[in-house]
């Protein structure tokens, strides 16, 4: 369960060392755009000697290779490839590329002696990915979806704005099939990191589209999105009321009741306990909560 | 010799004791000098330096508030020197880069002391590297108002750059080409100099509540410029975009809140450094979502501060200087944004000073040490890159003193286990929040009660240099050189530290 996921690039050695106090829940190491063509080496050495140093880190590491459409990717997966690894980034990602980046995964894992099975998060950021997204959704190892909307746009030669009517489309699409398989669906970066308020819109409006975590590509922007995809205090005290609330009717075998007028029925229970679900993950749920 | 803390000081002076060991001394006042004669007005620093009787062996007074604008110290010091006047003693309030003429004047003898507050740029490097005779002493703020009205700074003639002069001699700093807002500094200096100049680019033929009285005032000398207020602005005015800096500002503030620090009617002062204005910032949305006012915002003011008083958030604004043009505008124009001397807001001696009143400060470092001791006197290195300024004074008044600073500094842990320099006694420090960790003073168990109930990362100080030092190695111990130049005077007048010239 990720709220936030912090792209750094693989070359920057002050990043790499503050990573796990900017409040992230996942960080992507960059070895793709971030990284010229001539850094690529030297990113790769340094992740490298920075994962195998790393321990407890308190946030899942993923990395973005390069696409495997060119050489660079199978590199990097070569040269970085670690236990502490909890999922490769695949750029451009397609049914097949993903296929192709499992199979790589399953000879390193067994070669390097890799107990779990580290997972994919496809960015969806060609037409045709979305056009597959169903189809990716259900592939083995895929974690989650991630909307890449810059190269999305530029692929169907569309005007980026900030308001996002142009992705409307590959954001429900995203939405839906990540929840009809279980998998996390995350959201585009907000490009602007200097416009906070734009951040905010941006943030709520992927989240009432289904969205369940966003990207972030600069630390700064991580309060915004953890802040927004928390439970917050209210949602949490109502959601515990209709637990219990529940739990009563249950004692007296009814499945409907009601709260302050309301209905309540099994669809408000549930979300009301995945509401809780995320808030005990988050540490928001205190003994008397619990109770 | 060594004082309370430690630390080797000069034979003879007045070793620190304690934080409060100025409560058993009684205030030492000289008596005020007032001019029944009129005020004479006149046309060139050549003359005022021949009529204030300026000689060998005296020494000269300046403010600060015109900071890296200030055109004044430099053109007195020219007139000193064309009139071969030598073995003067510059007492400014602080020393900027913009001031870096007078290197040559130390060098050559002409200037031959300096008692200041704070010194930034090359006029440090010469006193570390031993040109300037007389040790350099540094002063806290009210401890700089305690040494002029006792005496202990004997002021020869003050120099004060006054932006607007009327007819009578009245001084402000609120209007004319080279406005700077309060004047708060240069009080202590107006009162008990011995011949006061002020020097004005804007004379006007009447000042309504004057911040310089002209009964304290002995010649008015017109120049063409005194300095450019844009100067004033200062390099640390803007919130920090570091994400760092943020983590440790959204850190102070969850430390506030869990002390209830942010409360109807409280009262706080935050240094002009990033990550206290991010704090200011992130106190501030938490104003206006519970609805709650302050009492009063102190200190230097920034803009910032300037808004939350124009948004009705703070009722008032004690303002011994202004850090930008929008405090200095506030100033002429707000009678909630109040001018207060350097003494009201920090000599030790006066009575309900404003740092007393304080609920809370931020402020930063560049060197904690374990018995929570803070250097902002020098780098690690020694050499002298600012001073104490209201530091002192506002760890010392405020109820609660929180630090903030990077565990690291391009590489260098900031947490050591001696400090390389000591402005501020660790007594006085209560809170060390860095992006890695928190450190409470062991003293101060009603905080630790407090705060190890949340799950801010709290831990001993020790536990925080260690996590430094396995990022980043164990620095190699500095080795200084053992040749004094100067020394720290806490606000008290006793010696807390001294100053080493640098290899």
């Amino acid at each position: 369960m990720h709220r936030s996921y912090l792209f750094i690039p693989g070359n920057n050695p002050a990043m790499l060392q503050n990573a796990d106090i900017f409040g992230a829940d996942a960080v992507i190491f960059d070895l793709e755009d971030a990284v010229s063509i001539t850094e690529k080496d030297s990113a790769r050495q340094l992740l490298k000697a920075y994962f195998e140093t790393l321990s407890n880190p308190g946030f899942s590491i993923y990395v973005r290779i390069n696409a495997l459409t060119s050489s660079l990717g199978v590199i990097d997966i070569s040269m970085v490839m670690n236990e502490i690894i909890e999922g490769i980034v695949l750029p451009k990602a397609t049914v097949q590329d993903i296929k192709m980046l499992s199979k790589l995964l399953d000879t390193f894992e067994s070669a390097r002696r890799i107990k779990k099975k580290t997972v994919i998060i496809p960015i969806i950021e060609t037409a045709k990915a979305v056009f597959e997204i169903g189809q990716i959704a259900q592939l083995p190892r895929v974690s989650a979806l991630l909307l890449g909307a810059e190269d999305l746009t530029r692929d169907m030669e569309i005007e980026r704005t900030k308001n996002g009517l142009e992705i409307q489309y590959p954001r429900a699409k995203i939405a839906f099939a990540c929840k009809a398989f279980e998998i996390e669906a995350i959201d585009t970066p907000f490009t602007d990191v200097t416009d906070e308020e734009g951040l905010e819109a941006d943030t709520l409006f992927a989240k009432s589209m289904g969205m369940n975590a966003k990207s972030a590509i600069h630390p700064n922007q991580l309060e915004t999105i953890n802040r927004l995809f928390t439970p917050t205090d209210a949602q949490i005290t109502e959601a515990l009321r209709v637990v219990k609330a529940d739990k009563e009717a249950q004692k007296v075998h009814r499945g409907v009741f009601s709260l302050d007028g309301k209905m309540i029925d099994k669809p408000v229970v549930e979300r009301a306990e995945k509401l809780l679900e995320k808030a005990r993950h988050y540490g928001l749920l205190g003994d008397t909560d619990e109770k | 010799m060594k004082n309370n803390l430690g630390r080797e000081i000069f034979e003879q002076s007045k070793p620190y004791i304690r934080s409060d060991a100025f409560e058993q001394e009684k205030r030492r006042l000289i008596a005020k000098k007032t001019t029944d004669e009129s005020v004479v007005f006149l046309k060139s620093l050549s003359e005022a330096i021949d009529k204030a009787g300026l000689k060998d062996g005296m020494t000269i007074s300046f403010h600060h508030h015109l900071r890296n604008g200030d055109l004044v110290i430099n053109m007195v010091c020219d007139a000193i020197k064309k009139k071969n006047i030598r073995n003067i003693t510059i007492a400014a309030s602080s020393l900027f880069p913009n001031h870096s003429p007078l290197v040559e004047y130390i060098k050559d003898g002409t200037i031959t002391g300096i008692v200041t507050n704070y010194i930034n740029g090359p006029i440090s490097k010469v006193i570390a590297e031993g040109y300037l005779k007389n040790p350099l002493i540094m002063d806290t703020h009210g401890g700089r108002a305690r040494a002029i009205e006792s005496g202990d700074l004997a002021i020869d003639v003050a120099f004060i750059a006054t932006p607007a002069v009327d007819k009578d001699g009245n001084g402000t700093g609120k209007f004319g080409p080279s406005a700077c807002g309060t004047l708060g500094y240069v009080i202590p200096d107006l009162l008990y100099a011995k011949k006061t100049v002020l020097v004005t680019d804007y004379l006007t033929d009447s000042i309504v509540e004057p911040e310089l009285d002209y009964h304290y005032v002995d010649y008015v000398c017109t120049v063409e410029k005194i300095g450019d207020s844009e100067g004033i602005v200062s390099g640390t005015t803007k919130i920090t975009r570091d994400p760092v800096g943020r983590k440790i500002a959204r850190d102070t503030v969850k430390i506030l809140e869990s002390l209830d620090l942010i409360k109807e009617g409280f009262s706080m002062q935050t240094g002009a450094g990033g990550i206290s204005l991010a704090v200011v910032e992130y106190v501030k949305r938490i104003m206006i979502q519970k609805e709650i006012k302050a009492r009063f915002a102190s200190g230097g003011i920034t803009g910032q501060y300037v808004d939350m008083l124009e948004m009705g958030l703070v009722q008032n604004l004690y303002d011994v200087q202004c850090f930008d043009l929008k405090a200095a505008r506030s100033y002429r124009e707000n009678r909630h944004h109040i001018g207060i001397s350097a003494s009201k807001y920090g000599n030790p001696f006066e009575e309900n000073i404003v740092v007393n009143d304080l609920d809370f400060v931020i402020l930063g470092a560049t060197e904690v040490d374990l018995d929570f001791n803070v250097n902002v006197t020098t780098d690690s290195l020694g050499t002298i890159i600012g001073g104490s300024g209201g530091h002192a004074d506002t760890a010392h008044g405020a109820k609660v003193t929180i630090i903030v600073t990077n565990l690291l500094k391009a590489r260098l842990p900031i947490i050591k286990e001696k400090v390389t320099c000591v402005t501020t006694p660790g007594e006085d420090i209560d809170i060390v929040v860095t992006e890695r960790g928190i450190a409470i003073n062991p003293k101060r168990t009603d905080l630790i009660e407090i705060l190890s109930k949340t799950k801010l990362p709290i831990m001993p100080i020790n536990e925080l240099m260690n996590i430094a030092h396995n990022i980043a190695g164990i620095p190699k111990k500095l080795e200084i050189n053992n040749r004094p130049v100067g020394y720290v005077r806490y606000r008290d007048g006793s010696v807390i530290d001294t100053l080493y010239s640098v290899k």
